[in-house]
């Protein structure tokens, strides 16, 4: 029933791009993403597909998996695409009652609407290609000269993962609770909005008091195991930049200053 | 009446990295009145059978017969066959979310539409077979034992009424004392109220003394299907799968093989010593001990 979420779910493969440091994958995204808001023109648009596809062909992640992902974003990518289409000013191209098309929307809502899909492509790319785990790894690493602003970038890592170890579980937990009680003869699909809420209660009262459970439980192992936040604490899996991380930093650098270049040159 | 199971087949996950068979071209029929053990290894499929057995699962291919009628027929009423077909979780008592105890007896029976009278009186009924202490009624249900909440959770599936009652590993986590009273009580609910039950497990033991017939699964296919007598028979075969005979099946092979002459299918605990002293009576005149 709900094991259809993709955002955010490791699909596990052995490719390049999943034995890249997590660092370099945190760090290409955020380059991918502010370069997709650079291009203007026809140009910037064919590089960026290009450089996409590449990284989705080395991936191995098969494209029919990511492009479920995207079916969670179509209503955000209607209502984009609907309001520039009618609400850009310019040229008009066709009118009817209170709506007017204009040139100049019709290519807004195409550039936005294709921005969205790439976001959400690259971005979900990166958390097929690596685990919860390796992702907060690199973010704890990559941040930490924030420390010295005295935030617990430890913590806050440390917080992250355990937040993504149990969306699974409690996706699984609900999944049970639910069909617990629809053997019950729960009904969780018809009746009005205030039905719909109330039919809610049965399933969200054992869903928190699970959570609290394993909450409980997970802070008294964690203490059993003298955890004591981040200082002097050493990694079982310590991340190392390899040759491969290099390279990967040059084709990330080198696509952005295309992308710079073609947003000033074309 | 009866469960007809026809080679029904289901996959987690289908045409992903995640996919998982998780049975396969399972053919089974379910008499009425049958107190039946499902047993298998941790993935062997049995959870996910039990749940095709009231609809929460469609098979994808297959076909699986209620009283006669496909349950995928497109006007069969699934909630129907939910009521008839009552199935209780593992760790059940994670469901529970009422105020009282008795409150949450009654959303069951409320949900197939009773009155508040005669949902209550369902609750009331079901609370008393199942023996839990009347003063506990009106409390919440979170102040209870571990083994106190299962009870209340079974009770709210069986003040549904059902005619059949699916219980997956309803004796996982409680002490001794606690899984006895349990598999007692499903042995009174299977004699007084005639309903079917389906019992799954991993421990042989559990089932052994209670069982009248045993399903023994294995990677999704159903291994061995029989009394408890012949299924413990394919011992050997059952070590092979990471399953185990209960411990009276090793002892009496090992008299056997140390030459006393006893029954080698005893299955329970007093079987078992019905045919050794009988053995041992036997043997006396010949061989003073």
């Amino acid at each position: 029933m709900l094991r259809e979420i993709t955002l955010g779910q490791y699909y596990p493969a052995d490719s390049a791009i999943h034995r890249l440091d997590p660092r370099v994958k945190l760090f290409a995204t955020l380059l991918y993403v502010i370069s997709l808001f650079t291009f203007r023109s026809i140009a910037g648009f064919v590089v960026t597909t290009i450089f996409l596809a590449a990284v989705i062909v080395i991936s191995k992640v098969p494209f029919g998996f990511m492009v479920k992902g995207l079916r969670m974003i179509v209503i955000i990518l209607l209502i984009t695409a609907l309001f520039n289409l009618f609400l850009t000013p310019g040229r008009t191209l066709a009118e009817f009652w209170i709506f007017r098309i204009t040139e100049e929307g019709l290519v807004s809502a195409v550039k936005m609407a294709v921005r969205l899909v790439y976001l959400i492509l690259g971005t979900s790319l990166m958390t097929l290609t690596t685990t919860p785990n390796q992702l907060t790894d690199g973010m704890e690493r990559g941040l930490r000269f924030l420390k010295a602003l005295r935030i617990p970038v430890h913590e806050i890592a440390m917080m992250m993962s355990i937040a993504l170890r149990f969306i699974p579980i409690l996706v699984e937990e609900t999944d049970k609770i639910m069909k617990a009680q629809i053997a019950r003869g729960a009904d969780f699909e018809s009746g009005n909005l205030i039905k719909k809420a109330k039919a809610m209660v049965p399933l969200l009262v054992p869903l928190f008091i699970s959570a609290f459970r394993r909450a409980n439980d997970l802070a008294m192992a964690m203490e059993a195991r003298c955890y004591h936040g981040g200082e002097g604490r050493t990694k079982m899996k310590p991340l190392r930049y390899r040759k491969q991380d290099g390279i990967a930093y040059a084709v990330v650098i080198g696509y952005f200053a295309v992308m710079i270049a073609v947003r000033v040159l074309v | 009446m009866s469960i007809i199971l026809d080679k029904v087949h289901f996959t987690y996950s289908p045409g992903n990295a995640y996919e998982k068979h998780a049975i396969r071209n399972i053919s089974l029929k379910i008499e009425d009145g049958q107190f039946i053990g499902i047993i298998g290894h941790t993935g062997s499929g049995k959870s996910t059978l039990i749940q095709h057995l009231n609809g929460l699962i469609r098979a994808q291919s297959g076909a699986i017969y209620y009283n006669g009628e496909d349950i995928y027929d497109k006007d069969y009423d699934m909630k129907k066959l939910r009521q008839k077909v009552g199935l209780v979780f593992q760790y059940p008592e994670h469901q529970l979310f009422e105020t009282t105890i008795f409150k949450d007896v009654c959303f069951g029976p409320r949900n197939q539409g009773l009155n508040t009278k005669e949902a209550e009186l369902r609750a009331f009924e079901a609370l008393r077979i199942v023996g839990l202490p009347q003063e506990l009624w009106y409390q919440s249900p979170f102040e209870l034992s571990g083994g106190q909440k299962r009870r209340v959770a079974i009770a709210g599936v069986l003040a549904m009424k059902p005619e059949v009652m699916i219980l997956d590993e309803p004796t996982a986590g409680l002490d001794p004392k606690g899984r006895d009273e349990i598999l007692e009580q499903l042995v009174r609910m299977h004699q007084e109220l005639h309903i079917t039950i389906i019992l799954v497990s991993h421990s042989m033991e559990d089932v052994a003394n209670y069982v009248e017939r045993l399903i023994v699964m294995n990677r999704g296919e159903v291994m061995l299907d029989g009394t408890p007598r012949q299924v413990f028979a394919y011992y050997k075969e059952l070590e092979a799968v990471g399953l185990a005979a209960p411990q009276v099946t090793y002892l009496m092979h090992e008299l056997r093989r140390k030459g006393l002459g006893v029954d080698v299918d005893a299955t329970t605990l007093m079987e078992a010593k019905a045919s050794i002293l009988q053995a041992l009576k036997e043997r006396k005149p010949k061989t003073p001990l």
